[in-house]
């Protein structure tokens, strides 16, 4: 067997992340700068949330397909509820998300129905009772509320010191200045996913998830409450969801039924690159951040590199660069894991 | 006890799962039908049939392998982008953009035979995945998905690609006896696929490995074989779906042929009866449950239910058919 | 435990079975597939409910109503195959469940970790306790499951063949363990086949055999024939009784050549050295105790598995078969152990279940000749007497009888050289039991070489042409039939060598 040191999956996603960044950081002018950083940040924290949520479902081995159209669902809630303030529709969305994971979870541990069908099905009445909710338009959010600063707005900006933006500010002052730039979606996709790991590190329920897609049976007999974990998870994933679809109405200052077509797989993606085993049992919190910022950052090289001019990719590509990654990784993946298999 | 034995003829058990389970598709269309004959107002015109018809066709077309290849227990995500790849090729070929073609007919052979086969190449690629690797054909599948809609973006830039070319659009909106040919085409492979599924080896060969991999590998089955053939099948399938939705529209549209595919091909091939679990295909079953969530959505919609409520009423369709399969096999 | 007794369906499993286990004592729990063994293990440790009879634990009675209660309550169970996590650390298998906390519900990794180490260091296993437990050989996980019995102060570790997948080094140090469970004050009931480690090891030995139990008896006051005499239930006193089989006596006159030569095969780590041969016409068994190395000797011949060193020749060829499919065009049929998992493919029909493996030969350019099939099908039901409602029902609606007979007429009707039977009546009633016994021997007599691998005494001695022994992954004996009795067969298994 291998000695020494071993390379996980989730550290190397990491490394290609940060090379990727110091690659674009080195290449391209305002690669690191606030504006950039901002809009990366801010699209794809909701992709981030909803990956969280799936990295617990995959984890015990099930698969969640409805998160996309959830959020779709949960972001004309909030977009209603928003007139009422910040509150009412941050709180509206995130109920509507956890309700939808509520509903997964019975299906799936009371009918005993596979995930995949019951979120499947969830899916589409997710996103069937959205299109009724917004009578199949946009609907507008409350610009009269502070709802859309959940969105828009950047968190920590109130308290940036005029001295970080000095002519002469050193490295330090810019670190600062670098942080304090990060969107409100940002911060929330960060809370979340620090709360994420600490539930998978250091709480009961955490390794239960893992040693119940690790083996069920296994889990049953040592006395786990099995059940329970599974029913939870989804409840986790839906919530995700939820919050993702309230970040989506106020960032883009509406309630948007037909969207999230794709981003369940998207986020299946980003766990799968992160380096957590799809039959569930093994991964890593951090690891399906960098993947789902890995699969993002991607669009934003390829349109720097086309800023550069010296070769003209379309945005297209990089759906082709993102199946090319999951195909890597897979390929890996079963190459590590079926030697083992064979020999134990 | 006599020594004689008394075969007592018990009145078989009425398996009321198993009942549903095998008609229920069936029953739910005459039921629909019936329906609709009495309170839908001009349903039974030549127009609703083409209609409904029509809306189905390239649904139970993907659904057919689909079918074949969650009958050996895997499943295919990449269906709708292998439809935007042979969708996005297609009019490459004849319009003469690709290589110039002074027959317009034979640049028509061409669109559609070099599409249809590029879709089953990718198709090759996920049984490649799934017997090489072992991978999850849920996950290998998931690949293409993700890179198949980004090749067709791709190759045409993401435009769309607007033509007349009425000589190759009739394979979906010629019509043949009133009826559109799309609809013949559908019926043709429906009726292929159900007798290649019940009549031939390979068909057998595809219900053994998803019913019993282990017997069947030990009965002499090329299981990688045979898997191998599904994913191609299911490829094709999608490659001449592609094609029929691009002439529908007389325009191909990289991000949105085939979006949503794989759901939809799914809920019709669990909704028709076949197990997921693999071992028990219809290719019929399939059929019939595209033409019941079809249907349902049209007799709300005809009696003023709106669209997005016809699919909650899918997700129950679909919760309902699995549980009905669960029950019979409990 | 008194006067268990357990039924399934009607079917008794335990009929007023019994078992007593003295504290810091290590009791062996030994016999055949079906004897009972599982079913009170299971009982005991509360994942069956007993029908009747009465447990006391500690003094005083005892029900557990799931393992988890059992476990809690001082018994634990060791599964053969490991009920453990592979992906999560060896401190997390020992403490999940129930893992020590800090506060804020949050875990205190340091004390697991900590824990962990001292309480396997007392079983002088030194490893770090943070790694996944798969990294480990089985030995050491075994080792973990038991350190998880021990914390949760189990008073009696119940072992169901923990040393089944172990190599010799590895079962040394387990049975180290197992003594030093003792030394602790700890009972421990220790099933296994190998004979060598229940001597080495236990105090006493309770032997069961078709739901009762048999015999209890000090391990130093039972010999190993003895043992396996009780397990099989044959009175060595008894003189060589015939009928028992519906095997008819062969004349020997009809064997013919080589068939298929096996030399030094090796798979794994259940066989070694495995050696047969087999001539056309001859009725070969194959014996040997569970986990002796039989079946995984069957599917290595079969090219089922891949083997790691040795040489078949078959049919005056050499054979390198890739897989099944090479070995049935070859010649070869297989009829698998379990048939449920390998042999039926439950949602198809009889006919398409007989047809399976014939299939190439039904195909009219690639379309399958139904009433050839229909022909075959029909022909085999009737010859070889499968009762079914006709060839369209689902084979899942057979009983078990007629299903192995399905299974056998799918390779009878490939025309096979060599049939390859691994306990081909398991699990079947007494009258489809004789018939395929008297098929089997109708087969050979028509030149058909068979291979018969059967954990039934009578079956082996009065069925077979020829035998051979296996013990722990080598053959260590064969008999003709002139020479073969049950009591010499016994004594291979027991003892390894042919006296």
């Amino acid at each position: 067997m291998m000695k020494g040191f071993r390379i996980s999956p989730s550290m190397a996603v990491v490394a290609v992340l940060i090379i990727l960044t110091l690659l674009g950081a080195w290449r391209y002018d305002g690669f690191l700068g606030t504006y950039n950083v901002q809009t990366v940040l801010r699209y794809n924290s909701m992709f981030a949330l909803v990956a969280l949520g799936m990295c617990f479902v995959i984890m015990t081995g099930g698969i969640d397909l409805s998160v996309g159209s959830v959020a779709a669902f949960s972001s004309v809630v909030a977009a209603h509820l928003s007139g009422y303030g910040l509150f009412p529709g941050l709180i509206g969305g995130l109920a509507a998300g956890l309700f939808a994971g509520t509903l997964n979870a019975l299906i799936i541990t009371r009918l005993k129905i596979a995930p995949f069908i019951a979120t499947l099905a969830t899916m589409l009445a997710a996103s069937g009772t959205a299109l009724l909710l917004a009578n199949n338009q946009s609907v507008s959010v409350s610009y009269d509320t502070y709802f859309t600063n959940l969105g828009q707005g950047d968190l920590l900006s109130f308290m940036r010191p005029e001295w970080v933006d000095a002519e002469d500010a050193g490295f330090f002052a810019g670190v600062i200045g670098f942080i304090l730039s990060f969107p409100t979606p940002a911060f929330i996709a960060l809370a979340a996913y620090i709360a994420g790991a600490i539930v998978i590190n250091h709480t009961a329920f955490g390794r239960h998830v893992l040693a119940v897609g690790g083996g069920t049976e296994a889990s049953r007999l040592m006395g786990l409450p099995v059940d329970r974990t599974i029913f939870l998870v989804y409840v986790i994933s839906g919530g995700m969801a939820g919050m993702a679809g309230v970040i989506l109405a106020s960032q883009f200052g509406a309630g948007q039924p037909i969207e999230g077509v794709g981003w369940e797989l998207f986020a299946i993606a980003s766990v799968v690159v992160g380096g957590t085993l799809l039959t569930g049992g093994n991964g890593s919190i951090g690891g399906t951040l960098a993947g789902a910022l890995l699969l993002g950052i991607i669009f934003t090289i390829l349109n720097f590199e086309n800023g550069m001019g010296w070769i003209s990719l379309s945005a297209y590509w990089q759906s082709v660069v993102r199946g090319v990654f999951l195909f890597v990784v897979v390929v890996l993946q079963a190459k590590l894991a079926n030697p083992a298999k064979a020999a134990a | 006890m006599s020594a004689v034995s008394v075969t007592k003829k018990e009145p078989r058990n009425f398996n009321r799962a198993a009942f549903f389970q095998r008609y229920g598709v069936g029953l739910a269309l005459i039921l629909l039908i019936i329906f609709n004959l009495i309170f839908t107002p001009n349903f039974a015109t030549a127009q609703t049939l083409a209609v409904n018809l029509t809306q189905v066709c390239t649904i139970v077309i993907v659904g057919v392998g689909m079918t074949l290849v969650i009958a050996t227990g895997g499943i295919d995500l990449s269906v709708g982008s292998l439809m935007a790849i042979a969708g996005a090729f297609s009019p490459m070929f004849f319009t003469g953009q690709l290589i110039p073609v002074d027959n317009l007919y034979f640049g028509i052979a061409l669109g559609i035979a070099f599409p249809v086969l590029i879709a089953g190449m990718f198709g090759l690629f996920n049984g490649w995945l799934v017997t090489k690797f072992s991978i999850q054909p849920i996950i290998a599948t998931l690949v293409l998905f993700i890179a198949g809609r980004g090749i067709a973006q791709v190759s045409t830039n993401g435009d769309l690609q607007v033509f007349k070319v009425p000589e190759f659009q009739a394979i979906a909106i010629g019509r043949v006896l009133g009826v559109p040919f799309q609809v013949w085409i559908m019926l043709a492979i429906v009726i292929v696929a159900a007798f290649i599924l019940h009549r031939t080896v390979f068909g057998r060969q595809v219900l053994a490995v998803g019913g019993n991999e282990a017997a069947a590998r030990l009965s002499g089955i090329p299981v990688s074989r045979v898997k191998f053939l599904v994913y191609f099948i299911s490829g094709l399938c999608s490659g001449v779906a592609g094609l029929i939705v691009i002439a529908m529209n007389s325009a191909a549209d990289a991000n949105l042929i085939g979006l949503g595919m794989e759901l939809d091909a799914i809920a019709a091939v669990v909704v028709g009866g076949t197990l997921l679990s693999g071992g028990r295909a219809t290719i019929i079953g399939t059929l019939l449950g595209a033409l019941v969530i079809q249907l349902v959505r049209y007799t709300l919609l005809a009696n003023g239910v709106p669209d997005p409520a016809a699919l909650v009423v899918k997700a129950g369709l679909i919760v309902l058919a699995v549980w009905l399969q669960r029950q019979e096999q409990a | 435990m008194q006067k268990i007794s357990k039924s399934f369906g009607g079917v008794p499993a335990l009929i007023e079975a019994s078992l007593e286990v003295m504290p810091a004592e290590i009791m062996a729990l030994v016999g055949q597939n079906g004897a009972g063994k599982s079913t009170m293990i299971k009982i005991l440790n509360g994942a069956y409910v007993r029908d009747e009879g009465s447990i006391s634990f500690n003094g005083t009675p005892w029900t557990a109503a799931s393992p988890q209660q059992a476990q809690r309550a001082g018994i634990s169970t060791i599964f053969q195959e490991i009920n453990l996590i592979g992906y999560r650390s060896v401190a997390e298998n020992i403490f999940l469940g129930r893992e020590p906390k800090r506060g804020f519900g949050l875990l205190d990794w340091a004390k697991m970790n900590a824990e962990s180490a001292a309480l396997l260091k007392r079983f002088d296993v030194k490893v770090d306790v943070r790694e996944p437990l798969e990294r480990f050989s089985t030995a050491i996980q075994q080792m973990v499951a038991i350190a998880r019995a021990v914390s949760f102060d189990a008073r009696l570790v119940i072992m169901d063949e923990p040393t089944s997948s172990l190599d010799e080094a590895e079962v040394a140090v387990l049975l180290r363990t197992i003594r030093q469970l003792k030394a602790e004050g700890v009972a421990v009931i220790f099933v296994s086949h190998k004979l060598d480690e229940l001597y080495e090891v236990c105090d006493r030995v309770t032997i069961m055999r078709d739901g009762r139990t048999v015999q209890v008896s000090a391990m130093k006051d039972i010999s190993k024939l003895h043992l396996v005499a009780a397990m099989l239930g044959r009175d060595l006193a008894e003189v060589k009784k015939r009928g028992a089989t519906a095997f008819e006596e062969s004349s020997g006159a009809n064997i013919g050549g080589e068939l298929l030569q096996a030399r030094n095969i090796a798979v794994g780590h259940r066989v070694h050295d495995a050696s047969l041969d087999i001539r056309k016409g001859e009725i070969v068994g194959l014996a040997g105790l569970l986990g002796s190395g039989r079946t995984e000797t069957a599917r290595a011949i079969f090219a089922a598995d891949a083997k790691t060193s040795g040489d078949i020749t078959f049919n005056g060829q050499p054979a390198a078969f890739k897989g099944p499919a090479d070995a049935i065009k070859a010649g070869m049929g297989y009829c698998s152990e379990d048939r449920k998992a390998q042999g039926i493919v439950p949602g198809m029909s009889v006919a398409e279940n007989l047809t399976l493996a014939l299939m190439p030969a039904l195909t009219r350019s690639g379309m399958l000749d139904e009433a050839k099939q229909r022909e075959v099908v029909d022909r085999f039901i009737k010859e070889i007497g499968i009762k079914c409602a006709g060839p369209d029902q689902k084979i899942r609606e057979l009983s078990g009888g007629n299903q192995q007979k399905v299974l056998l007429a799918r390779w009878l009707c490939m025309n096979p050289k060599l049939l390859i039977l691994d306990e081909p009546t398991r699990g079947i009633d007494v009258g489809a039991k004789a018939e395929i016994q008297m098929l089997i021997r109708r087969l050979a007599s028509n030149g058909l070489g068979v291979l018969m691998i059967s954990s039934e005494l009578e079956e082996i001695v009065e069925g077979a042409d020829r035998v051979f022994v296996l013990r722990e992954g080598k053959t260590v004996a064969e008999f003709d039939h002139q020479n073969m009795t049950e009591s010499k067969v016994m004594h291979a298994m027991a003892h390894g060598h042919d006296t």
